[in-house]
């Protein structure tokens, strides 16, 4: 078969060197031909000029980023606002009744306690919590993002940010992984594939986990809410917590920068390619099509992944709750063992364990924290998971987590940076090593925004503590 | 056999009758088998630039309802479903939107090798009624590959808005298959889009893959020498002239397929594979 390749080799020699630019030049001229003879562009223009009257604000060196932050922050404020209600009347239906009752029918049953504990105080209430916290504002955020979406918007939010990307010497593309990656991180991650510098690829995997995905959202939302907005007057509350989440995001694309640049200039230095962004033309979205699809496939399916994962880890709290090892139980040495970390970086021992249970899925972090700070924060003598049952709505989340946990507002903001700036969960590792091959890189995007983690969050509590 | 939920405007899950959109009047024929098409006999490829709409025409033929984004370069695994039409089964596979198949990506490389080694029995090129010339070129490229090819002129809902008319009837001339214009938010023209992949998936003998004239004598001589060396070593592959420029651009995909012979194995009548595959 070599042969076919040798002459066409020899005729190659004979044409000039050029001879691919020529083929691909007849090809475009007939198409150009084809569509000039195709097309009618009459009374065209007129509606264009919506368009690029849009894009002359949306994507303007100034005002792009006005709108930009304007945007997000009606989003958030509209999700914070509108979760309110259906999650206390959530908390009300699953957690405080839901449980009593489920735990009275066990025990009608003769259920043994051991039976009792880890289905109902395990498993049931760590699935009940997600549902109750994570619903709401997720049926409210998912549909309005994907309204903007199917605007046409985020790619010039990507448009507006290529700039950036250009200077910190990224691929200008990263900008829209890194949008795909505030919906999932593993998704963000295999959307690299769209980069074909493997130099530039690498660096969107890296930094796709500075996105805040999915099972981060609601972490950022509740404490935003019950510790940032409630340090300010009610009617400012709303307004407050939604700046605190925007500002987590912009410090989020701020670390993106930052990390490219600095892996670009070290460890993955070279040459930034060119490439060509297009711009779709708005079109005015479907909205109730958009409501549908959105909460049936984005949030029912984040909720249901989040229950898969919450209903083992659930088990795994009241095991190491439960069972005692010497004079207390395994989780209460654990959290002993982390405290002095935990502490350092203006968290506490329990958050430390709540991250380690909650490596398969970040969804199910405030409902870990919150029962393991009520089965062994509380006094020694009454930590019945019964406790749990004078709660009600979000701000009594927060006096748990206040009298019983003895958070203060520092941990609350520790918190939030913690949640943008940690390894990523399992799936995601296991995407970067899908994609990558590479144990190496697979370890650095794993191990580079825990060790960020720590150095900002251990800074923040050392000024923090200097000043106050 | 998964039957999707019902969507408002989308239309209906297997058999249902549509009321609302445009499939109405073939609504009995086309069944949406979602992601298991069960056994097929034909497989259907999509392609188009990127942002035309190709995942929007792949849910509404499969009842699936992949996420679509209003943005480039959304899809990018290539996805799988299935559908019936007029009982006969069809596979469809979703590839990646890509300005070209001149395999200067990872994309293109995807798309390419799916139209010249999947050997698709109907490439459905999904178009932008608004932005033809910029899509024009992907449409000549899978021409000169296959003659079993529909192109769906997508969005000419946004195209009349913006006062862009197409001459559907020129452009089936020029390029010899069947042009089709749709609107695939709403629904608008899928029943004739579904008439024409079964036309030309049943069709015995599809038409010859389009020879693309070089204005240029010497390289039209170096391009005619190698496609005659390409047909007598390889005598049933269908786009000689097509493989001949690829070898003479140095293309290092169809160097290898020449190398181990795969390129040979292209001659093989699909039917038979798809079949295989099914059963």
């Amino acid at each position: 078969m070599t042969d076919l390749l040798d002459e066409a080799a020899r005729l190659r020699r004979d044409l000039s060197d050029d001879v691919g630019d020529r083929i691909v030049e007849s090809l475009y001229t007939d198409a150009a031909r084809l569509a000039a003879e195709s097309v009618d562009r009459d009374g065209a223009a007129a509606r264009l000029t919506v368009d690029r009257a849009l894009d002359r604000v949306l994507t303007h060196r100034v005002w792009g980023f006005v709108a930009m932050g304007v945007l997000f922050f009606g989003v958030f404020w509209f999700t914070i606002a509108g979760a309110a209600v259906p999650s206390d009347l959530l908390y009300t239906l699953l957690v405080e009744n839901g449980h009593t009752w489920l735990r009275d029918g066990f025990t009608a049953l003769g259920a043994p306690a051991v039976v009792t504990g880890l289905l109902v105080d395990g498993v049931y209430l760590a699935t009940a919590w997600v549902v109750a916290v994570m619903l709401p504002p997720m049926a409210i955020f998912f549909p309005l993002f994907t309204l903007l979406e199917d605007f046409g918007y985020l790619p010039r939010v990507a448009f507006n940010l290529d700039r950036l990307f250009a200077r910190a010497g990224a691929h200008g593309k990263q900008s829209l992984t890194m949008m795909m990656g505030y919906g999932c991180n593993a998704a963000g991650v295999t959307a690299t594939r769209i980069i074909d510098s493997r130099r530039e690829r690498l660096i969107a995997v890296i930094t796709n986990n500075f996105s805040i995905c999915n099972g981060r959202w609601p972490t950022l939302i509740l404490m935003g809410t019950i510790f940032v907005g409630a340090v300010v007057p009610p009617a400012l509350a709303g307004f407050v917590a939604a700046g605190a989440v925007v500002a987590v995001v912009i410090l989020g694309i701020g670390v993106t920068l930052a990390v490219s640049w600095a892996l670009s200039r070290t460890v993955l230095q070279g040459e930034s390619s060119v490439y060509s962004l297009e711009l779709p033309p708005y079109r005015p979205p479907r909205v109730l099509r958009t409501l549908y699809t959105s909460i049936i496939d984005r949030t029912l399916k984040v909720l249901r992944r989040a229950v898969v994962m919450a209903a083992p880890a659930g088990a795994v709290i009241w095991l190491v709750s439960n069972v005692d090892l010497g004079d207390a139980s395994v989780a209460a040495h654990l959290v002993t063992a982390l405290e002095p970390i935990g502490w350092l970086m203006g968290l506490n021992g329990i958050i430390l364990l709540a991250y380690v249970v909650a490596v398969p899925a970040n969804e199910i972090i405030i409902p870990t924290i919150v029962m393991l700070t009520l089965t062994l924060g509380a006094p020694a003598a009454g930590a019945a998971p019964g406790v749990m049952l004078e709660l009600g709505d979000d701000a009594q989340i927060g006096s748990v987590l206040v009298t019983t946990g003895g958070w203060t507002l520092l941990t609350a903001v520790n918190l939030m940076l913690f949640t943008l700036l940690h390894h990523p969960c399992s799936t995601t590792v296991l995407t970067i090593w899908h994609e990558t091959r590479s144990l190496r890189w697979t370890l650095v995007a794993t191990l580079l925004p825990l060790a960020l983690g720590f150095v900002v969050c251990a800074s923040v509590a050392g000024l923090w503590r200097l000043v106050s | 056999m998964a039957t999707p939920l019902p969507t408002p405007g989308v239309g209906p899950g297997a058999g249902e009758a549509c009321a609302s959109c445009a499939l109405a009047p073939d609504a009995a024929r086309l069944a949406r088998l979602g992601l298991d098409p069960g056994r097929y006999s034909y497989v259907v490829a999509l392609a188009g630039n990127p942002n035309t709409g190709k995942s929007t025409v792949f849910n509404a033929l499969t009842g699936l309802r992949q996420h679509v984004g209003n943005w480039a370069g959304k899809t990018v695994a290539r996805a799988e479903g299935g559908f019936s039409y007029g009982g006969v089964g069809y596979r469809i596979v979703d590839l990646p939107g890509t300005y070209s198949l001149l395999s200067t990506s990872a994309d293109e490389d995807v798309a390419r090798d799916v139209l010249l080694f999947g050997r698709p029995d109907v490439t459905v090129v999904v178009v932008d009624a608004t932005r033809l010339e910029r899509n024009l070129p992907l449409v000549l490229q899978v021409r000169q590959i296959t003659g079993r090819v529909v192109v769906a002129l997508n969005l000419v809902d946004e195209a009349r808005r913006h006062g862009i008319t197409v001459d559907v009837r020129h452009l089936t001339r020029e390029l010899g298959v069947p042009v089709v214009a749709t609107a695939a938010r709403r629904g608008e023209g899928l029943s004739d889009l579904l008439a024409a992949i079964e036309q030309v998936a049943t069709a015995d003998d599809p038409p010859a893959p389009l020879r693309l004239t070089h204005h240029d004598p010497e390289l039209e001589r170096a391009v005619s020498a190698l496609a005659q060396q390409v047909a007598a070593r390889f005598p049933s592959l269908p786009n000689t002239r097509w493989v001949a420029l690829r070898l003479l651009e140095g293309d290092p995909g169809i160097e290898a397929a020449v190398r181990d012979g795969t390129l040979g194995d292209l001659a093989a009548p699909t039917t038979d594979t798809a079949a295989e595959a099914a059963g």
